[in-house]
């Protein structure tokens, strides 16, 4: 089929075009130079903004640790539920919304591809279930790494070659997309139910140079081997890191510590590791009284420092459920708020826990996190690498993105939230005295250029010829709109795109989905000297089932098993 | 002769993944690696098979062709107010989820073998959470091991073998690193290799644990006993799971079925909690078909709950206890089922199993059953496992690829190939 889009009002900043009113033509699903006016479906977009379909780089949204959340919060589902249409499933769920009306909510918003940002290897195919479920979204999966015996003993053993190897075998064996840190060390430590070891770490900067108990192996240590293993496959996304100390007081000293200790890898401008959902990794002082924002100090630190990105991870006040592989860290939430707690723990490799949460604006603790993602965003000279994210639902559910733009676009839309916190949480932070409003061409750039440049995707993100034909449409001139004021408008119009394209096909129409079709998933598949992965999977295969209770086959998911399975190749050297 | 390594034993909740399979002219003729249930069941599964569809025709189950039989199944869901799909703890999760498609497609309910099992379990996290792990840190990490109203060697026969007292793990290289202790009403197989047996009176489940947690948090109980339990004993358990580095609960029916159900997993997770205290401690339900966790994380991705789903009102709602297949059928409320790989009437409540045979419905399996007996239409199914692949997930959701080893009978198709006829043909019906 072949589409024009008229006359609409265009962001596109991968190809530097900021709002010039021009055509974008379609031919099956991509972008083309032009098309036949005549023979082409026309979609009169005049005085409408048109962007790249939205990328989202981390949004938990399929696997075990998502399914038990939903398990976990019936609660969260009665009073939000979608009925069955002609074109959709029915379900529900608001933090832990069903696999179907993610990809339908999420589309709506104008969205088209979004990753899930943190899956245990061994359970991988669950994760692929449940994204064969997600319609209209192109996905992919990052696979935990920073807890794995495996890993770890080759980087013990100074085996970055044989690292890499085994990393590779491992996202091609679980069709994955990108290494992923979840507060190293101490994950396997949360396995012993070392308090202790994680009571001395949490919130001090030393904490990424503590010999993990029984192993002896660092944080710095694991995070610096990944970074080379990274680097070395070429693997399009660069390490993603959930750094140590998340949700404790003074935790931002460790965030810059473990952003500083890659440094010295980088190469060019290019960064080699992104640092996620920053705000809860952003705490000033010493306990919960005297919490402040350490946004300020980070982003002195990011804005210099090209060889790392960051998500928001911003805060929404609403009832949602948090969510990670970080177990630890979920207990100690669960022991601070009594809320119900669910602990997963993964042989060899992994764990994760989940606690339901609600953020309130009367608690100063809340409104200073809720002040912080705002702050990172607002303090960034480079919105190239700096991403919106509410780390869903972790912040709060990936529904409340046009909130979040708009409190960037619009100063006011921020005051009257500060308005009504608890005046020490605004002294806590330096959002009050900010100014900045984004801009539509850098909401383009946070939200969908940027993201997919950053994950390697380059026909994402973007509306130059070639690019995939993913474009939304929204009802907003924004020749007309002062954001500054009109924070409203901006609001309702990112909530329902009045258009949604996905490789070329119309799949929202003012803002109801109105066609249901599979996303692909990406999955990269390293391309390694033969007799290096020989060697590798030889040691491999004796380890293996000492440590695994499956066998090494089992481990392995064939290609059928992946919905539109999408490889991309990575070359070693 | 082909010999198939890896194979995964569909029988379960252990889900076995190293099975070797030897198969000739189209039939297994030896298993290794397989305990005795599994080994009787592969080197068994093709007798007593169900060979041809089936309709009710006078009062008589008569043959006739699969696409009749196809029809007939669409036509009874399809004329149906209030109709339940039922089973597949025993189908892969593709199948699985064909299942809740056409539960939402026909406008009922969806449900399956949790609610004779581990629905309470699925309750007590709904309240409470769980803080679990998987088999595998058992293996590793576990020096104290507890079941709890499990005859794990009978249910589970490699359970202790691969997965925890008798496993070698990382951390725990011999028997002597790890205790075991037994919970039960009786002294079962599974009393015998454990250290410590503690019989409880039946029903008293939660007025142990109730009392574990008084002991743990060093209240004085006034009581010489409970449960059946010298006081003292109780202290001896207690100060073991105080003292483990790790320690893991695996609770069986004997918990969730007994009286107190859901207010005993309550208990059960509470005490876990309270033991994170001073030690390691997660918890974990036994589950007992292959392939029922599989079907509750199916319907919990597909409609946000894990068993009993109501999809009569165009979205899923849920509320065990009115929602179940029992619930409506007791009710006299359900008017069609389609039963897949499962026997209800062998297992539900008298006035319940009664209520089905008052109701047109049908059967999807590969062998008879008491339910295929009595029901209006039967369709003869693959081994899901043997001639059929697909997913399943164990006991503590690992997923793992079900293979197929050879053929099923000529014009005998998988559930999920089945299922999906059905959904085609109720679609094409309503139009
Ligand atoms: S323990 Fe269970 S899964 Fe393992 S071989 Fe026996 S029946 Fe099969
Ligand atoms: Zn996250």
């Amino acid at each position: 089929m072949e589409l024009l889009i008229k006359n609409g009002v265009v962001y596109d900043p991968t190809n530097k075009i900021d709002g010039e009113v021009m055509d974008i033509a379609i031919k099956g699903n991509k972008i083309v130079d032009k098309v036949d006016e005549f023979k082409a479906y026309v979609i009169d977009a005049s005085n409408k903004l048109v962007m790249a379909g939205g990328v989202d780089l981390h949004s938990h949204i399929a696997g075990p640790k998502k399914n038990t959340g939903r398990m976990l919060r019936p609660e969260d589902h009665y009073k939000d539920f979608e009925l069955k249409t002609k074109v959709k499933r029915s379900g529900g769920g608001y933090s832990t919304p069903s696999s179907f009306i993610i990809g339908y909510r999420y589309a709506e918003m104008g969205y088209t591809t979004v990753i899930e940002p943190a899956n245990s290897p061994i359970k991988m195919l669950h994760c692929h279930h449940e994204f064969r479920d997600i319609p209209l979204l192109d996905k992919a999966c990052f696979v935990l790494f920073g807890n794995n015996w495996f890993v770890w003993e080759y980087l013990m053993d100074n085996k970055i070659d044989e690292c890499a190897a085994y990393v590779a075998w491992v996202l091609n064996a679980t069709k994955g997309y990108a290494i992923k840190i979840v507060d190293p060390g101490c994950v396997e430590a949360w396995k012993w139910g070392d308090v202790e070891f994680l009571d001395i770490l949490w919130g001090r900067p030393e904490t990424i140079d503590e010999p993990v108990p029984r192993f002896g192996i660092t944080s710095r240590e694991i995070i610096r081997g990944l970074c080379k293993v990274n680097k070395r496959l070429n693997l399009p996304h660069p390490i993603h890191v959930h750094a140590n100390g998340l949700g404790t007081p003074g935790n931002y000293e460790t965030t810059i510590d473990t952003m500083d200790c890659v440094k010295d890898l980088a190469e060019e401008d290019r960064p080699i590791m992104h640092m996620t959902h920053v705000q809860f990794n952003g705490y000033g002082g010493s306990d919960w009284v005297n919490l402040r924002s350490g946004a300020y100090e980070i982003m002195k630190y990011v804005n210099v420092n090209k060889h790392v990105a960051i998500d928001l991870g911003q805060v929404i006040f609403t009832d949602t459920t948090t969510m990670t592989g970080d177990g630890p860290f979920e207990y100690r939430l669960h022991r601070l708020t009594k809320n119900k707690w669910t602990n997963a723990d993964v042989e060899v490799e992994s764990g994760a826990g989940i606690v339901p949460m609600h953020y309130k604006r009367s608690s100063s603790v809340h409104a200073i996190m809720w002040t912080i993602g705002l702050e990172l965003a607002l303090f960034a000279k480079d919105p190239w690498r700096v991403f919106m994210t509410t780390d869903h639902p972790n912040g709060g559910p990936f529904i409340n993105y046009p909130k979040v733009i708009s409190w960037l676009m619009s100063k006011e839309a921020r005051q009257r939230i500060l308005n009504k916190i608890p005046k020490r949480a605004r002294t806590k932070s330096n959002l009050e005295s900010i100014d900045r409003e984004y801009s539509f061409y850098e909401i383009a750039t946070s939200t969908r250029a940027a993201t997919a440049k950053i994950l390697g995707l380059k026909d994402k993100g973007h509306l130059g010829v070639g690019a995939d034909a993913d474009v939304s449409i929204y009802d907003i001139d924004p020749k007309e709109i002062d954001p500054s004021k009109d924070y409203k408008k901006i609001r309702k119009a990112f909530s329902n795109a009045i258009f949604t394209i996905k490789e070329g096909e119309i799949v929202v129409k003012d803002g109801e989905v109105v066609k249901s079709i599979d996303g692909r998933v990406y999955w990269v598949k390293p391309d390694l000297p033969s007799d290096l992965m020989d060697a590798m999977e030889s040691e491999l295969s004796e380890k293996f089932e000492d440590y695994y209770t499956i066998t090494m086959e089992n481990f392995q998911i064939p290609e059928r098993f992946v919905a539109r399975s999408t490889p991309i190749p990575a070359y070693y050297g | 002769m082909a010999t198939f390594e890896d194979v995964v034993c569909p029988i379960c909740g252990c889900l076995c993944d190293d099975i070797v399979a030897t198969v000739e002219d189209n039939k297994i003729k030896g298993v290794k690696n397989s305990c005795s249930i599994s080994a009787t069941k592969f080197l068994n599964y093709h007798k007593h098979r169900l060979t041809s569809p089936l309709i009710r025709k006078n009062g008589e189950q008569v043959p006739v062709n699969l696409e009749e039989a196809v029809e007939k199944v669409a036509e009874i869901l399809t004329n149906a107010e209030y109709p339940a799909i039922y089973g597949m703890a025993l189908s892969s999760c593709e199948a699985q989820g064909l299942g809740v498609e056409l539960a939402e497609e026909v406008g009922g309910v969806i449900d399956n073998q949790t609610v004779t099992c581990h629905g309470p379990t699925a309750l007590g996290m709904h309240d409470m959470g769980m803080p679990t792990c998987t088999l595998g840190e058992v293996r590793h990490r576990a020096d104290l091991i507890l079941y709890w109203g499990s005859n794990v060697e009978e249910s589970h026969p490699r359970h202790l073998r691969r997965y925890s007292v008798l496993s070698k793990g990382r951390f725990r290289k011999e028997r002597e690193e790890r205790k075991m202790v037994v919970i039960d009403v009786r002294k079962t197989a599974s009393a015998r290799p454990a250290d410590l047996f503690i019989q409880i009176e039946q029903g008293q489940d939660y007025e142990l644990m109730s009392a574990l947690r008084m002991v743990l948090q060093f209240d004085e109980i006034e009581e010489e006993s409970v449960a059946g339990i010298p006081v003292e004993k109780i202290e001896e358990l207690a100060e073991l799971l105080r003292n483990c580095e790790f320690g893991i609960l695996f609770f069986g029916l004997g918990l969730t079925m007994s009286r107190g159900k859901e207010r005993n997993i309550d208990a059960a997770i509470s005490l876990v909690r309270d033991l994170n205290k001073w030690a390691k401690f997660s918890i974990m339900p036994m589950r007992g078909h292959y392939n029922v966790t599989g079907m509750n994380e199916v319907t919990t991705w597909q409609t946000g709950y894990p068993y009993a789903v109501d999809l009569s009102r165009g979205y899923p709602w849920y509320n065990p206890g009115e929602t179940t297949f029992v619930d409506i059928l007791r009710r006299g409320e359900c008017d069609a089922a389609l039963i897949i790989a499962s026997d209800p009437l062998a297992h539900f409540p008298k006035d319940v199993a009664q209520n089905l045979c008052k109701i047109p419905f049908a059967v999807i399996d590969p062998h008879p059953s008491v339910t295929s007996l009595v029901a209006d239409v039967v369709i003869p199914s693959a081994v899901t496992g043997i001639e059929a692949e697909g997913s399943a997930y164990r006991m503590d959701a690992i997923p793992l690829r079900l293979k197929k080893v050879l053929d099923p009978p000529s014009g005998i198709y998988s559930d999920e190939e089945l299922l999906q006829m059905v959904l085609e043909k109720v679609r094409s019906m309503r139009g």
